[in-house]
């Protein structure tokens, strides 16, 4: 069992890790299975950073299992283990319905053809030269090209298209037709591989076998364990400073966003003045707002399909998804199957949204506007469950400001950061010995299979440097 | 180690990363990747362990040198004559 202090930790360890997200869990289990000690804190009471989980009245709610790409089952075994990888199933019925079409895809690269050509009436050769293209992509490749290049260059014109491919990964990375073109290949390249996949057991049964791994491989872990410092002393790594306590580390994999660790943690004065300059072009990306709908004990409801993609905006407007009464939103549907044992159905809605537009408010506004926004979703949702409203018996919402308060991160960035910000967040021990950052960066790095897999490139630079 | 020897150990290390890749056909002078479905994060593994096993370290600009069983080869032999 974790500790829920910094008290039982040891003076000294090879290795502190300063948050449980994905990313901070990765590098913690791949150093200790390395063979470093490593000690692993967590400020929150529960593991996971936004891969987490809330019960309420016998509901248990996920918060960010809407979706992952099939590269996660490799990676699991690999970075985890086998009986991880075996819990993760395919979601076969994505919905899209807006103005401009409506539809039902395993979301794959076979079946987008297929919509692609008999829907959309984009010839077979234009299709193939697509894929080609952005399966091709690589994060070293030329970045000047920006995806509304990339869309108009294959599609020119078509904004139906635009948005069938656009707006499943302007939810799941918050990025738009703005950013670098490849940060979109990439990321679409892996959904596209097979489909879209989830964790049989929900987020709460996949931390739990993690902590388990985590704790066969000797990691000691403290919740309840806020990191004030990282201290640094001569351009090289000490430790940290918890609760008033000073623990000794050679290396600190800092899981906290990029700025905090920066700013927050290990202060500016700690960095030289070229890589203070590489870190202003850095912006973190946008938050997220949403609606959990617990459906009572006993009541069932039709299945509709895993993911709906629903708006009711005329076109894919990336500035519409982000204003708080926005028209777009995704539905997630949790089906018994998803939680096998667990008798339950709940829905969770979720929208992009801006820090600024729910932290300028007022906590009477605040709470009003939550309650808008629980009513416009479940008018929505009523389009696709008629009677839904009398089935639930707990609705609530989070907005950026329960994200930021769960994970201190920068303006409650739900996808770290911008395409910059992961060369600061390679470089920076190259700035400060021993100093590493994990954690969603540069769009690619984020969402839970960019997590793991940036957790694992980390932990092998921190692992250099320990042998060094 | 010698030439033998260093072969063994990368088609081992291979094998630990992935228990089903069949490396009973492999050609030496072919790329791995292109063979056994071998991904970034692959070669990733293979620095990792070999760093692990030999306190050897392999920079990020050396990496295109493990590409073939061959020049993985070529590469270790000298840096692995005394392990
Ligand atoms: C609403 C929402 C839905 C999402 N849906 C999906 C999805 O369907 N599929 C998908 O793949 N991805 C999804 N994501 C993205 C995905 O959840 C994240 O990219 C990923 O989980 C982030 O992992 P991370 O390693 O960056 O760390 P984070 O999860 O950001 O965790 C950082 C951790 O560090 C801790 N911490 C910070 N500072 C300190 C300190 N000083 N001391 C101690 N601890 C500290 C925090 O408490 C937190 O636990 C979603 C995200 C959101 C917000």
């Amino acid at each position: 069992m974790p500790y829920n202090s910094i008290e039982k930790a040891a003076a000294a360890y090879d290795v502190v890790v300063i948050g449980s997200g994905l990313g901070g869990l990765t590098s913690a289990n791949r150093l200790a299975r390395a063979g470093h000690r490593v000690l692993l804190l967590e400020h929150h009471h529960r593991l996971g950073g936004l891969a987490t989980w809330f019960k309420r009245q016998g509901h248990i709610f996920d918060v960010s299992l809407h979706g992952f790409p099939y590269g996660m089952r490799k990676t699991c075994r690999k970075y985890w283990n086998r009986a991880i990888m075996d819990s993760i199933i395919q979601l076969k019925n994505i919905v899209f319905d807006n103005p401009q079409f409506h539809l039902t895809t395993t979301f794959d690269k076979n079946d987008f053809s297929e919509i692609l050509e008999t829907r959309f009436q984009v010839p077979r050769s234009r299709i193939l030269d697509f894929f080609n293209t952005v399966d091709g992509m690589n994060f070293y490749d030329d970045r000047s090209m920006t995806t509304r290049e990339l869309f108009e260059t294959f599609f020119p014109g078509r904004s139906d298209v635009h948005r069938l491919l656009m707006e499943p990964i302007t939810y799941a990375n918050g990025s738009n037709l703005d950013d670098p073109a490849i940060t979109y290949g990439i990321v679409f390249s892996n959904f596209m591989n097979k489909g879209v996949f989830t964790f049989s057991g929900g987020t709460d049964r996949l931390i739990g076998m993690m902590t388990e791994e985590l704790e066969n491989n000797g990691v000691t872990i403290c919740t309840r364990s806020l990191v004030k410092r990282i201290v640094i002393d001569n351009g090289k790594v000490r430790g940290v400073e918890v609760d008033g306590r000073f623990i000794a580390a050679k290396t600190v994999v800092s899981n906290a966003g990029i700025l905090n660790t920066v700013e927050d943690l290990a202060g500016i004065d700690a960095f030289s003045e070229e890589f203070r300059e590489s870190l202003k072009p850095v912006v973190v990306n946008n938050s997220s707002c949403q609606v959990y709908m617990g459906v009572k004990e006993g009541e069932t409801i039709e299945d509709i399909g895993d993911l709906l993609f629903t708006s009711s905006s005329p076109q894919f407007d990336a500035e519409e998804m982000l204003d708080r009464n926005t028209k777009s939103r995704t539905f997630s549907l949790y089906y018994p199957k998803t939680r096998p044992g667990h008798d339950r159905y709940t829905i969770v809605a979720s929208m992009n949204a801006r820090y600024e537009d729910w932290a300028s408010l007022s906590s009477e506004e605040y709470s009003r506007e939550k309650q808008l926004m629980i009513e416009r979703c479940l008018i929505h949702l009523e389009q696709y469950l008629p009677g839904i409203r009398d089935k639930c018996d707990w609705l609530e919402a989070a907005t950026p400001k329960t994200f930021q308060r769960y994970t201190l991160h920068t303006r409650g960035t739900s996808f770290g950061t911008k395409f910059e910000g992961l060369e600061v967040s390679r470089n920076i021990f190259k700035d400060v010995k021993g100093l590493f950052h994990v954690g969603s960066v540069g769009i690619i790095m984020s969402g839970w299979l960019g997590a793991i897999n940036y957790g694992v490139i980390v932990a092998n630079d921190a692992d250099a440097y320990l042998r060094s | 180690m010698n030439k033998e020897e260093i072969r063994d150990v990368i088609l081992e290390i291979i094998q630990d990363i992935d228990e089903d890749a069949d490396i009973s056909d492999l050609q030496s002078d072919l790329p791995l990747r292109d063979q056994l479905d071998l991904d970034s994060m692959d070669f990733l593994d293979i620095v990792m362990e070999l760093r692990k096993r030999y306190k050897l370290q392999i920079p990020e600009a050396d990496y295109p040198e493990l590409a073939s069983l061959d020049s993985c080869v070529a590469y270790l032999e000298p840096r692995l004559k005394d392990s």
